[in-house]
């Protein structure tokens, strides 16, 4: 652009000043954002990092002056792209620049790209938009930037369809527009939260080459301190709308200066699996699950589905007061398992083995008196509980399915909710009043008010912020120690794995590729795909406590 | 753990961190939105003018030859039809019918619909075969199927209300089973399930509920087109029992002396359509105000 200044050649790319936008009158507090000042520049990337509310998106969407101005008002501070101010610019002015100066790319691929376009041309129609080269020029240019973000034979996938792509695949074709135009900003929110840590790995890899190799500057945004251990030139912390700590990311991540920070950082799991004593020993088998097999799919009268075979003799030990991790990307078929032991979904073949009796053989009728003794806790605490019931009569459900009188009951769930550590007195409450790790506390006791032998946790602190999942962790170890509970305990995260699980299972594609100690499989995993598992954990051996005992 | 203790109560407190939710206050929220009042209260309006109307209009069926076909006047202030009788009593006779009818098709076609598409969302044994037999009944046409009805047991106001019921049943089913279909794989509705809860307990509470703000709206816009084609069927003259004035009898009536006084087909068909709008309007609202995927993005 002529007009940018040459100073804005050596300046920061982005410069935030004393930035505050204002919130409509009726929410939590007056301003999303206050105060905030940070600069990107070229050939650097800015991680800013927050919990859920910290006002880290508001940030970036303001930037990019996407955010719905009646609702969010900037009402004082500066924005300068090269070194000009773009907050009140008007529409159309703010809309060359996006594209051309700054892009954005966004956590959730598949609804950021047109399903009925194929990826080729909407690359291209960013040219189209703000170049006035010729198909064939677009056209070349197009496949050359699928090849710089490595898609693999950029030629067919030119034609391909958003969900002929895997999501990495896709995140790759979301980077290809954001950069076709080479712009000096790219904004990147959460753009690898929604990818399993193995593509996860190689989109952030992506990220930090081209950027160096094109000198753009890169204002990321996450959650995952891992991540920002991983990319970050220099770190943003925010805090309910403001920004509590700026830094170099080796100082940020190492000596940390302010308590939020300390503790997000202190939040995240280790690698390193912790030393387990006196609770070893001879134990009490609670289940075994024998030659589990589950194929989904099959052709009936008026539909012809393709078959997949989710769940591959899937065979597993569980004792008393132990945590079994059943680790695995997704597509893996650990949800599979866990949803046919509880008999959500029937299972193919294979025995599910509760004090003797095999649940898999079971008919509905005779099931149901042995479904007490598994209780699951789901990932998305948003939908665990019946929106339009009181979590009082969510958690009084079960025993009084089984004869408890209510009174007896209500007793009893008051008694749990004081275990979970909320007031007896939510009990009156609908979910909608609690926030995500209370909620989650709520399914726990509800998992509990069965008495239940077995607890399948299922990604149960994948959807919560970190502070609020150290804590739900704990309280599921406490819980299980408490109850003598046996937990086969479900998820793609290492770091938690480390922390809570006893012995690990690996799944993939549908089988159990590793199974062993926590500890031994970790520090000596020995199937390649374990390998690749742990080589991809974010922030391997950058953050300070994955060293500790390592 | 304290701390998080002292946050739950502070938040349980304060209502929690999103309290958009329309959970207490629904008939507030409802009523907040400018197309349900305006719709609700025209609704409202010809609901009163249907119930109590009769009472000061006199007698629809009596029959005047010497005030044959009088335009609008201060006597009658609808004008009179071919055997004198007053537009103004039939007209607000009629709305009895239209009413009636909107009101008997909704609520027949929302409880079968209910039943069957609980039972084909739920039951996957049923499900091909319910659903088979529905896309069966959505390809006869409704006003056909209206009249070959009314051939063979007579026009009678059940043999209509069971005629345009039957058409309108495979979209309530279809509707009712979308709803079942993406609740029951909702995590609280399978916690219910490992918690041992029998099926119609997990219907009638985990599910049911679901179900009410698509099934209000949809009831809405079943009642509009119910009167609609009710009127269509007496103008084709296989509807009610002609001595009947619904107001499609009155306009078919009026039909023959269209030219010569347009009143007898206008006063008929602007009530008609006023209601119908009324309807529909409401139903528009409340899909606005009612309808998650609507209002969360408001």
């Amino acid at each position: 652009m002529t007009e940018s200044p040459p100073a804005a050649r050596s300046g920061p790319v982005l410069e935030i000043r004393d930035l505050t936008v204002s919130l409509p009158k009726g929410a939590d507090r007056p301003f999303a954002i206050e105060g905030v000042s940070f600069t990107v520049a070229r050939g650097e990337i800015v991680c800013v990092v927050g919990e859920s509310g910290s006002g880290k998106s508001v940030t970036a969407f303001t930037v990019m002056g996407l955010v719905p101005r009646r609702e969010l008002r900037p009402v004082r501070g500066e924005v300068r792209l090269l070194g000009r101010s773009i907050l009140g610019l008007p529409e159309a002015e703010l809309r060359r620049l996006r594209g051309e100066r700054m892009a954005m790319i966004f956590q959730e691929p598949m609804t950021a790209l047109n399903p009925v376009m194929r990826v080729g041309e909407q690359i291209a129609e960013v040219l189209e938009i703000h170049t006035d080269l010729g198909p064939r020029e677009r056209r070349e240019r197009v496949l050359a930037v699928m090849r710089d973000v490595r898609l693999p034979e950029p030629e067919r996938l030119y034609h391909a369809y958003p969900h002929q792509l895997s999501g990495g695949q896709r995140q790759r074709v979301m980077i290809a527009m954001a950069l076709v135009l080479d712009p000096a900003l790219l904004i990147a929110d959460e753009p690898t939260t929604a990818l399993d840590v193995t593509t996860q790995a190689q989109i952030l890899e992506l990220i930090r080459d081209l950027q160096r190799r094109r000198g753009t500057g890169v204002m990321f945004i996450t959650h995952d301190f891992g991540v920002v251990a991983e990319i970050a030139d220099r770190v943003v912390v925010m805090q309910e709308g403001r920004v509590v700590e700026v830094g170099p990311a080796e100082e940020v991540l190492h000596r940390p200066r302010h308590p939020y920070t300390r503790m997000l950082i202190g939040a995240v799991p280790s690698l390193v699996p912790p030393e387990r004593r006196g609770e070893d020993g001879p134990r009490e088998r609670a289940l075994l699950v024998r030659g589990l097999d589950k194929v989904y799919g099959r052709s009936g009268w008026f539909a012809r589905g393709r078959v997949v075979h989710a769940a591959k003799s899937v065979t597993l030990t569980l004792h008393r007061g132990e945590t079994l991790g059943l680790v695995g990307e997704s597509g893996s078929g650990k949800t599979t398992v866990a949803r046919c032991i509880l008999r959500l979904v029937e299972a193919s073949s294979g025995e599910i083995l509760i004090d003797g009796v095999d649940l898999a053989k079971l008919r509905a009728s005779a099931l149901r008196p042995h479904r007490r003794h598994i209780q699951i806790v789901f990932q998305d605490p948003y939908r665990s509980l019946n929106p339009r019931r009181t979590v009082g009569q969510s958690i009084i459900e079960g025993p009084m399915n089984f004869g408890v009188p209510r009174a007896e009951a209500l007793r009893r769930a008051r008694e749990l909710m004081r275990v979970v550590g909320l007031a007896p007195e939510a009990l009156e409450r609908y979910p909608h009043q609690f926030s995500g790790g209370q909620r989650q506390r709520i399914c726990i006791a509800r998992a509990l008010a069965m008495e239940p032998k077995v607890l399948v946790a299922d990604e149960p602190v994948s959807a919560l912020d970190v502070s609020v999942q150290a804590q739900v962790l704990e309280l599921l170890d406490e819980v299980r120690r408490r109850f003598g509970l046996a937990m086969l305990f479900i998820t793609h995260d290492l770091r938690v794995a480390a922390q809570i699980c006893h012995r690990v299972m690996v799944m993939w594609q549908g089988e159990v590729v590793e199974e062993g100690p926590t500890a031994r499989v970790f520090r000596d995993p020995n199937h390649p795909y374990t390998q690749r598992l742990m080589a991809a954990a974010p922030g391997r051996g950058r953050l300070l406590h994955d060293r500790i005992g390592g | 753990m304290a701390r998080d203790r002292d946050l739950a109560l502070e938040a349980a407190d304060a209502g929690g961190e999103e309290a958009a939710r329309p959970e207490p206050s629904l008939w507030r929220l409802v009523l907040a939105n400018r197309a349900v009042f305006w719709g609700g209260l025209l609704l409202v309006v010809m609901v009163a003018v249907a119930l109590v109307g009769p009472a000061f209009t006199g007698d629809p069926m009596a029959i005047n030859p010497i005030q044959r076909l009088k335009p609008p006047s201060a006597a009658f202030p609808f004008g009179t039809d071919f055997l004198g009788r007053d537009l103004l009593a039939r007209v607000v006779y009629g709305a009895r019918i239209s009413l009636a009818v909107g009101l008997a098709v909704a609520v027949i076609a929302i409880s079968v619909g209910l039943v069957l598409g609980m039972i084909a969302g739920y039951v996957r044994a049923l499900d091909a075969v319910v659903m088979r037999v529905m896309d069966g009944l959505m390809a006869i046409p409704g006003i056909l199927l209206a009249i070959a009805l009314i051939s063979l047991s007579g026009a009678t106001l059940l043999t209509v209300i069971v005629a345009i019921v039957i058409p309108e049943i495979p979209r309530v089913v279809r509707l009712v089973r979308s709803v079942v279909l993406t609740v029951r794989e909702e995590p609280y509705v399978e916690a219910a399930i490992a918690a041992g809860t029998r099926l119609p307990w997990i219907l009638i509470r985990h599910v049911l509920p679901n179900t009410v703000a698509p099934l209000i709206v949809q009831a809405s816009y079943i009642s509009g087109s119910a009167m609609l084609t009710e009127s269509i069927l007496g103008f084709l003259g296989a509807g009610i029992p002609p001595e009947i004035p619904s107001w499609g009898n009155i306009m078919s009536e009026g039909r023959t002396y269209f030219q010569l006084s347009p009143w007898i087909i206008f006063f008929p068909g602007v009530a008609l359509a006023l209601t119908v709008l009324a309807v529909n309007t409401v139903g528009d609202g409340l899909r606005d105000t009612l309808d998650p995927r609507i209002a969360r993005k408001m």
